[in-house]
C-alpha cells in the first residue's frame, strides 16, 4: 500500500535512473553494444506505435513492415531523386505514413478482426511491391544507398551520435504515446477497443477515431522507417519482409497487450533474441554449419517463443513481472505476519 | 489464347485446392489459418522425405505423405489451436502466424533452403499432353486439376450428407448449441484441421512434384487465400469461383502488364474485394459481424 500511494514519484525516480543509465551506457558500451541499442531504440518506436493501434485502439494490423518500408523508401527516393536533406525527408515520410494510414485505416471502418488483419496484410504486399518496382525501374536492383545526413556541416555517422539521436527519438515517442493515451483521443480508443457499439452510443465518433489511430501510428512508424533507412545507410525491399511485421506483432504480445512498458520490453526482447540465439548456437558443436541456417533457427525460435507466450502468458512480460513481484510481496507479507504472530 | 486459358484453369485449380483448407477451418471454427501456406509446404517436404527414405513407388509415396499430413493436422489442433478455443480472434490468428514462422524455420533446418525435386526422385515423367491447337497441359497439372475436382465433390457430399459433415456444419453455425446437443467440439475441430491440412498438403505434394519444393511454396499457399476470401470465406463453391478469378487476374497481369506483379495481384484483388463486398461473392453477410 505504501508503494501504491507513492507510485507516481517512484516511477519518476525509476525513469530518471534509467535515463541516466542509458546516457552513461553511451560512454562505456562498445561499438557492437551501441549498434544493438540503436536497433532496439528503432524497434521501440515501431513497437509503441503498434501498441497504440492494436493494444489500445484494438485495430489489428499486419502492415507494420510495409509502413516501415514506406518511410525508408520515402527517404531513399527523395534523397536519390532530388537530393533532399533530412529535414525535408523526415516530415515527408511522416506525411506519406499519414496518407498510408488513411488508406490502411479505410477498411477498418467496415471490417473487424480477421478481415481487418488480412486487409492490412494485403496492403503490406502492395507497398513492398511498389518499393521493389522503384528499385528495379530506377536501376538500384540491390537497394538504394543513402549517405549519412549532416547537420551544420557535421555528418551524423558515429554509432554514439546515432545512439543519442535514437534515444531521444524513442523517449519522445514514449512521451507522445503516454500523453496521447491520457487525452480525449486515448480515452476514445480504449472505449472503441472495449466495445464499439457502446462507444458509439456514448457519442464517440468511432470512424473518426479509428482513422485517427491509423494515421497517427502509421506516421510514427514511417518516421521510424525513415530513421532506419538513414541509420542503415541503405534501403532495400528485401529487408521489409512479412517476417518484420510478425516481429512487431511478437513485440506487443511478448511485452504485454495494452501496456506501453510492455511495448518497450517487447521491443528489447525481440531485438536481442536473435543475438541470444546466435550466441547459444555457437556454443553447440558444429557451429560452422549453423551459420548458414542462422536465419532459419531464428524463425523457428521466434515461432516457439510467440506460441509459448500466447498460450502460457497472454499478458506478456509485463504480467510476468507483476506476478513475480506479487509472489515475493505475498511471501514477505506471510513472513512478517508470522513474525508478528511469534512476538 | 488457348494456352492462357489452360494456365488460368491449372493455377485456379491449385488455388482452389489450397483454398479449401482455409474455408473448412474458418467455416467450422472461425479461425483464419495463416499457417496454411506453410502446412502446404510441409506436405511437399513430407513427400520428399518419404521419397528419399522409403521405396513405395510414386502412388505409394504420395498416399503415405498425404496420410502423414492428416496426423500433422490433428497435432496442430491438439497441441496448439485447442488452447485458443474461445479466445480472442487476434490470439488465434497470431498463433497460426507463429506456427507459420516456426515451420518456415524448421523446414530450412530439416531440409535445407535449396529447391529440391521429389518428382525426380520418384522418376515422374510429367509429359506434356496436347489438348488443342497450341495448348498443352503437363500430366501433373492434369492430375492437380482432377484432384481438385474430386476433392471438392467429396467435400460437398461429406458436408451435405455425411453424419460428421453435418456435425461440422452445426459447430460452425452455433458451437454452443452443437455442444449442448452432445457433439464433441474438440473432435470436430480436430477433424476440420485434419481435413484442411490434408487438402492443403495434397496440393503441396502435387505442386512439389511439378515444380520442386522450397521455402517459396509457403507464399503460393498464402496467395491462395485471396481466392477463398473473394468467393466468401465460409463458402466452398465460392472458393472455386474466387480462385479462378484470382488465377485469371494473375495470369493476365503476368502476360500483359508486368511479371513482377504475379506475387501482388492476388492481394490487390483481395483489397478491392474487401472494400466493395467484404463477405465475398457467395459468403453470408452476417459473417462480418460474427468475428
Amino acid at each position: 500500500m505504501h508503494l501504491a500511494t507513492n507510485g507516481r514519484s517512484q516511477s519518476r525516480l525509476v525513469g530518471a535512473i534509467l535515463l541516466a543509465a542509458l546516457i552513461g551506457f553511451a560512454f562505456v558500451g562498445t561499438q557492437f553494444h551501441l549498434d544493438l541499442a540503436n536497433q532496439t531504440f528503432l524497434a521501440v518506436i515501431g513497437s509503441l506505435s503498434l501498441m497504440l493501434l492494436t493494444g489500445y485502439a484494438g485495430q489489428i494490423s499486419l502492415a507494420h513492415g510495409g509502413l516501415l518500408a514506406a518511410g525508408a523508401f520515402t527517404v531513399g527516393i527523395l534523397y536519390r531523386e532530388i537530393n533532399a536533406p533530412f529535414w525535408v525527408t523526415l516530415p515527408a515520410s511522416a506525411l506519406v505514413g499519414a496518407l498510408l494510414g488513411i488508406i490502411f485505416g479505410f477498411p477498418s471502418l467496415r471490417l473487424r478482426g480477421v478481415y481487418l488483419a488480412v486487409s492490412t496484410l494485403a496492403l503490406h504486399f502492395i507497398v513492398i511491391y511498389l518499393g521493389s518496382e522503384y528499385e528495379t525501374s530506377a536501376g538500384y536492383s540491390s537497394g538504394v544507398v543513402i549517405d549519412p545526413p549532416s547537420v551544420l556541416g557535421y555528418t551524423i555517422q558515429a554509432a554514439r551520435t546515432w545512439y543519442f539521436i535514437l534515444l531521444s527519438a524513442a523517449t519522445l515517442s514514449l512521451w507522445i504515446s503516454y500523453n496521447l493515451l491520457r487525452s480525449k483521443t486515448g480515452r476514445a480508443w480504449r472505449a472503441i477497443r472495449a466495445n464499439e457499439t457502446v462507444a458509439e452510443a456514448l457519442g464517440i465518433e468511432v470512424s473518426r477515431y479509428k482513422l485517427l489511430a491509423f494515421v497517427i501510428t502509421s506516421s510514427m512508424t514511417a518516421v521510424a522507417g525513415a530513421l532506419f533507412g538513414y541509420y542503415q545507410g541503405f534501403v532495400g525491399s528485401e529487408a521489409f519482409s512479412i517476417f518484420l511485421a510478425i516481429q512487431y506483432a511478437a513485440m506487443i504480445i511478448i511485452g504485454g497487450m495494452g501496456s506501453l512498458t510492455g511495448a518497450v520490453l517487447g521491443a528489447v526482447f525481440v531485438t536481442l533474441l536473435p543475438y541470444l540465439i546466435e550466441y547459444l548456437l555457437f556454443l553447440l558443436p558444429g557451429a560452422e554449419d549453423a551459420a548458414n541456417t542462422l536465419f532459419a533457427a531464428n524463425y523457428a525460435a521466434f515461432g516457439v517463443v510467440m506460441i509459448v507466450f500466447l498460450i502460457f502468458e497472454p499478458g506478456g512480460l509485463v504480467n510476468l513481472c507483476h506476478r513475480i513481484v506479487e509472489r515475493f510481496r505475498s511471501r514477505n507479507r506471510v513472513a512478517s505476519d508470522s513474525q508478528v504472530a511469534a512476538t | 489464347m488457348a494456352q492462357l486459358a489452360v494456365n488460368v484453369v491449372v493455377l485456379g485449380a491449385i488455388y482452389a485446392l489450397v483454398g479449401a483448407g482455409y474455408v473448412i477451418v474458418y467455416r467450422v471454427s472461425r479461425v483464419l489459418n495463416l499457417a496454411h501456406g506453410e502446412l502446404m509446404m510441409l506436405g511437399g517436404y513430407l513427400l520428399l522425405t518419404t521419397a528419399t527414405y522409403l521405396t513405395l513407388g510414386l502412388v505409394g509415396a504420395v498416399l503415405f505423405a498425404a496420410f502423414l499430413s492428416i496426423i500433422v493436422g490433428v497435432l496442430v489442433y491438439g497441441l496448439l489451436m485447442r488452447w485458443m478455443t474461445g479466445q480472442a480472434v487476434l490470439a488465434a490468428v497470431l498463433i497460426t502466424i507463429a506456427l507459420g514462422i516456426f515451420l518456415r524455420g524448421f523446414a530450412v533446418l530439416a531440409w535445407s533452403a535449396q529447391t529440391q525435386y521429389p518428382g525426380k526422385l520418384l522418376a515422374v515423367a510429367n509429359a506434356p499432353i496436347r489438348i488443342s491447337e497450341g495448348a498443352v497441359i503437363s500430366t501433373v497439372s492434369l492430375v492437380i486439376l482432377l484432384t481438385s475436382i474430386v476433392t471438392y465433390s467429396a467435400l460437398f457430399a461429406f458436408l451435405r450428407f455425411g453424419r460428421w459433415g453435418i456435425r461440422m456444419r452445426a459447430c460452425g453455425q452455433n458451437p454452443l448449441l452443437a455442444a449442448q446437443s452432445g457433439i464433441n467440439l474438440h473432435v470436430i475441430y480436430a477433424l476440420a484441421w485434419a481435413i484442411s491440412t490434408f487438402t492443403g498438403s495434397v496440393a503441396g505434394i502435387l505442386v512439389s512434384v511439378e515444380t520442386g519444393i522450397s521455402n517459396v511454396m509457403a507464399l503460393v499457399g498464402l496467395k491462395a487465400f485471396p481466392g477463398a476470401l473473394v468467393g466468401g470465406l465460409d463458402s466452398l463453391i465460392g472458393a472455386v469461383f474466387g480462385s479462378l478469378i484470382v488465377a485469371l487476374a494473375e495470369v493476365a497481369a503476368i502476360q500483359y502488364v508486368n511479371p513482377l506483379l504475379s506475387d501482388v495481384m492476388p492481394f490487390v484483388i483481395l483489397v478491392v474485394m474487401l472494400v466493395i463486398r467484404p463477405w465475398g461473392f457467395f459468403g453470408t453477410r452476417e459473417e462480418l459481424d460474427r468475428v
